[in-house]
C-alpha cells in the first residue's frame, strides 16, 4: 500500500462554467496562472468571444425561468450558495493564499464573501418594497413605480479581488432576477472557478451565473457590445476602456454600471443600491373610481 | 417494388465517424455569409401547431416575403408549410411570389387514418394551392413489414399530388434503426417519393446528423441506380446556422453541387432563419446579435 508520502497530488483542472455546465474553453486556449515565484499553479482557460455568445445564450435562455421565481426562492437559493460556500472554506482559502494572500486575508476575505451572500439573500424579498413608490399625481389615477429585472447582465468583475470582488457583483445582480455572464479577475482567477462548483451545488439553475476567465483586454469589447446584453458592469477600468465600453453600449443603450476604486473588504460596499443598478423601474397609471 | 432484403445494412459507427468529420470544416468570412444565405433560401417557414390560426399563418407568410429588410440582398425561403386548412391563407397571402405552399397531409403526424381519409386531404390541399404535399408514411405498417401496404399508400398519395411535389416523411425517430431508416428512403423513393424528409417535429428524436447521412446515401444510390434525382429534407431540431451549415457541407461532400439548390434541398424550420439572419447581421457588424430586432417566427 502505498504510503501518505508517494502518494500523487491529482490537480484540479480549472474549466469555465456555462450554462449549468464545465466546458473547456471552445478555443483551446490557455495561459499558465503562475505564483511570486514563477511556478506555474494552473492552466487557465483563455475564454474567447464564442465563449461569451455561448454563455448569453445560455443566459438569456435562462433569464425568463429566473426573473419569474419568487423572491423568497431566489432568497433561499443565495443562503444555499452561502452554506455551501461555508463548508468549503478551507479549499478557497488554500487557493487564495496560492494565489499569494496571506493566511488571515485569504480567511477574512472568505468569510466576508460568505457574509455578502447572506446579506444580499436578505434583500430579496425587500428592495421591491424599499425601492418602489406610490406617486402622488393630480388626475384620478393611482400611480406606483415598481422594479423589473433589466436582463441579461454581463459583469467585468475587479482585478484585484479573486472570490470577494466577483461575489459582490454577482449577488445583487441575481438575487434582482437577473442573468449574468461574468469574466472573472485575470490575476486571481483561481476562486472563481470554485465558486462555480459552489453555484452548481446550490439549486442555482443552469445559465443563470456563467462564468469566463480571460484577459480583459481581448474579451471587454465583446462584453460592452453584444446586443443581446442589457446591461454592463465594469470594475475597476482605466478612463480610456471606460470610454470605449460606454461608446459600445450605446449601440443597444445597455445600463452601464462603473464600480472603480471600490474597496470590496469594507462593510461599506455593501448596499441595496448594487440591486437597484440592475433593475427597471415599470411606472403604471391605474384609473380610479367604479 | 424493390426487394427490402437486398438493400445493404448501414455501418452505423462509420456514419457516425463521417459525421463527426462534416462538423469539423471550417467555414468563415465570405464563404460563411455565402452559405448562410443559401440556408436560408432553402428553409420550409414552418409553422404545425394546433393553435395556429390565419392570423399566425399570415404573419408567417410576411416573414417568408421580408426575412429582414434591412439587410439587402436577402434571398427568401423556399417555402412556408401549413396544416391543409391553412393552405388557402398562405396562398392568398404570398400571392404571385415564388415561395411555394407546402401542407402537411394525410393525417400528420401519426398518419394513422383510412387511406381514403389521406387520399382526400391531399386532393383538397392540392385544390386549396399548395404546391408542396408533406405526407408522413404509415410507421405502424412498415414496423410490421408491411412494406407492399406502404409502398401502395406513398404511390397512391403521389398520385393524388398530381402537379405538386410530393415530400414523404419517414419518422426516422420512430423507425429506431439506421437500417430501417435505409430500408424506408428505397421504398418511398421507388414509391414516387420527389422529395423524403426525416421527421415530423411533433416527438423529440428529429433530424440528426447520421439520419440524414443514410438518407443522403440511399438518395446517391437510387440515382445512380436510375438516374431520378430525388430530393432531401431534414426536419425538426435543426435550429441554429451552424448545424444548417453542417449540413449544407454534408450534402456538398455526398450528393455534390447538383443538389445544392431549394429545388433539392430544404430545412423543415421554425425558429432557424432567425440564428442564420442573426449570424448573417453578426458578419456584417462584427457584433453579436439579439433576438429583439428581428421579427418573430
Amino acid at each position: 500500500m502505498a504510503t501518505a508520502a508517494d502518494r500523487v497530488p491529482v490537480a484540479k483542472t480549472y474549466k469555465i462554467y456555462i450554462d449549468g455546465k464545465f466546458p473547456r474553453t471552445e478555443s483551446g486556449r490557455y495561459f499558465a496562472l503562475e505564483d511570486d515565484d514563477g511556478a506555474t499553479i494552473a492552466n487557465i482557460c483563455r475564454g474567447s468571444r464564442k465563449d461569451f455568445r455561448n454563455a448569453v445564450v445560455a443566459a438569456r435562455n435562462a433569464f425568463g425561468g429566473w426573473s419569474g421565481t419568487s423572491a423568497y426562492l431566489r432568497g433561499q437559493i443565495l443562503y444555499r450558495i452561502a452554506e455551501m460556500l461555508e463548508g468549503r472554506q478551507e479549499q478557497f482559502v488554500a487557493e487564495l493564499v496560492q494565489q499569494g494572500l496571506s493566511k488571515r486575508k485569504a480567511r477574512n476575505e472568505t468569510e466576508a464573501a460568505i457574509d455578502r451572500l447572506i446579506y444580499f439573500a436578505g434583500w430579496s424579498d425587500k428592495y421591491q418594497q424599499v425601492f418602489s413608490s406610490v406617486n402622488p399625481v393630480s388626475s384620478s389615477h393611482f400611480n406606483f413605480s415598481v422594479l423589473e429585472s433589466t436582463g441579461v447582465v454581463s459583469i467585468i468583475a475587479p482585478d484585484e479581488s479573486g472570490l470577494l470582488g466577483l461575489v459582490s457583483n454577482v449577488a445583487p445582480a441575481i438575487v434582482g432576477g437577473n442573468t449574468v455572464v461574468v469574466l472573472a479577475s485575470e490575476k486571481l482567477p483561481l476562486c472563481a472557478i470554485s465558486f462555480a462548483e459552489v453555484l452548481h451545488s446550490s439549486d442555482v439553475p443552469g445559465g443563470v451565473v456563467n462564468i469566463l476567465t480571460g484577459y480583459r483586454a481581448e474579451l471587454t469589447g465583446q462584453f460592452s457590445s453584444h446586443m443581446d446584453v442589457n446591461a454592463v458592469i465594469y470594475c475597476d477600468a482605466d478612463a480610456e476602456i471606460a470610454a470605449s465600453i460606454q461608446q459600445q453600449a450605446a449601440d443597444n443603450i445597455k445600463r452601464v454600471i462603473a464600480r472603480v476604486d471600490v474597496d470590496w473588504n469594507k462593510t461599506s460596499a455593501q448596499h441595496p443600491y448594487l440591486i437597484r443598478d440592475t433593475q427597471e423601474v415599470k411606472t403604471t397609471w391605474h384609473p380610479i373610481g367604479s | 417494388m424493390p426487394d427490402l432484403n437486398q438493400v445493404a445494412s448501414v455501418d452505423e459507427v462509420g456514419v457516425n465517424e463521417r459525421v463527426a468529420r462534416f462538423c469539423s470544416r471550417s467555414i468563415k468570412k465570405d464563404s460563411k455569409v455565402e452559405a448562410l444565405k443559401m440556408v436560408l433560401s432553402m428553409i420550409d417557414l414552418t409553422t404545425l401547431e394546433g393553435q395556429d390560426t390565419p392570423g399566425k399563418v399570415r404573419q408567417l407568410c410576411q416573414k417568408a416575403l421580408h426575412l429582414h429588410d434591412a439587410v439587402p440582398g436577402l434571398p427568401h425561403v423556399a417555402a412556408v408549410c401549413v396544416y391543409p386548412t391553412m393552405v388557402g391563407v398562405a396562398r392568398r397571402a404570398l400571392g404571385d411570389n415564388d415561395i411555394g405552399v407546402a401542407s402537411v397531409a394525410t393525417a400528420f403526424p401519426s398518419g394513422m387514418a383510412p387511406r381514403q381519409i389521406k387520399l382526400e386531404e391531399t386532393r383538397i390541399a392540392v385544390a386549396e394551392g399548395a404546391d408542396e404535399i408533406d405526407m408522413v408514411i404509415s410507421r405502424g405498417a412498415f414496423l410490421q413489414g408491411e412494406y407492399g401496404f406502404v409502398f401502395d399508400e406513398i404511390a397512391a398519395i403521389k398520385e393524388a399530388c398530381g402537379e405538386a411535389h410530393l415530400k414523404v416523411i419517414l419518422e426516422t425517430g420512430e423507425l429506431g434503426t439506421l437500417d430501417r431508416v435505409r430500408r424506408a428512403s428505397v421504398l418511398a423513393m421507388h414509391a414516387g417519393a420527389d422529395f423524403i424528409k426525416t421527421s415530423t417535429g411533433k416527438i423529440q428524436r428529429a433530424a440528426r446528423m447520421p439520419v440524414t447521412l443514410v438518407m443522403l446515401q440511399a438518395i446517391r444510390d437510387y440515382f445512380y441506380e436510375t438516374g431520378r434525382m430525388v430530393g432531401m429534407k431534414p426536419a425538426g431540431g435543426i435550429s441554429n446556422a451552424k448545424l444548417a451549415v453542417h449540413y449544407l457541407v454534408m450534402l456538398r461532400e455526398t450528393l455534390g453541387s447538383a443538389w445544392m439548390t431549394r429545388e433539392w434541398f430544404r430545412f423543415g424550420a421554425s425558429s432557424l432563419a432567425n440564428d442564420v439572419l442573426m449570424q448573417i447581421q453578426k458578419q456584417a457588424t462584427g457584433v453579436y446579435q439579439s433576438a429583439d430586432y428581428f421579427s418573430k417566427d
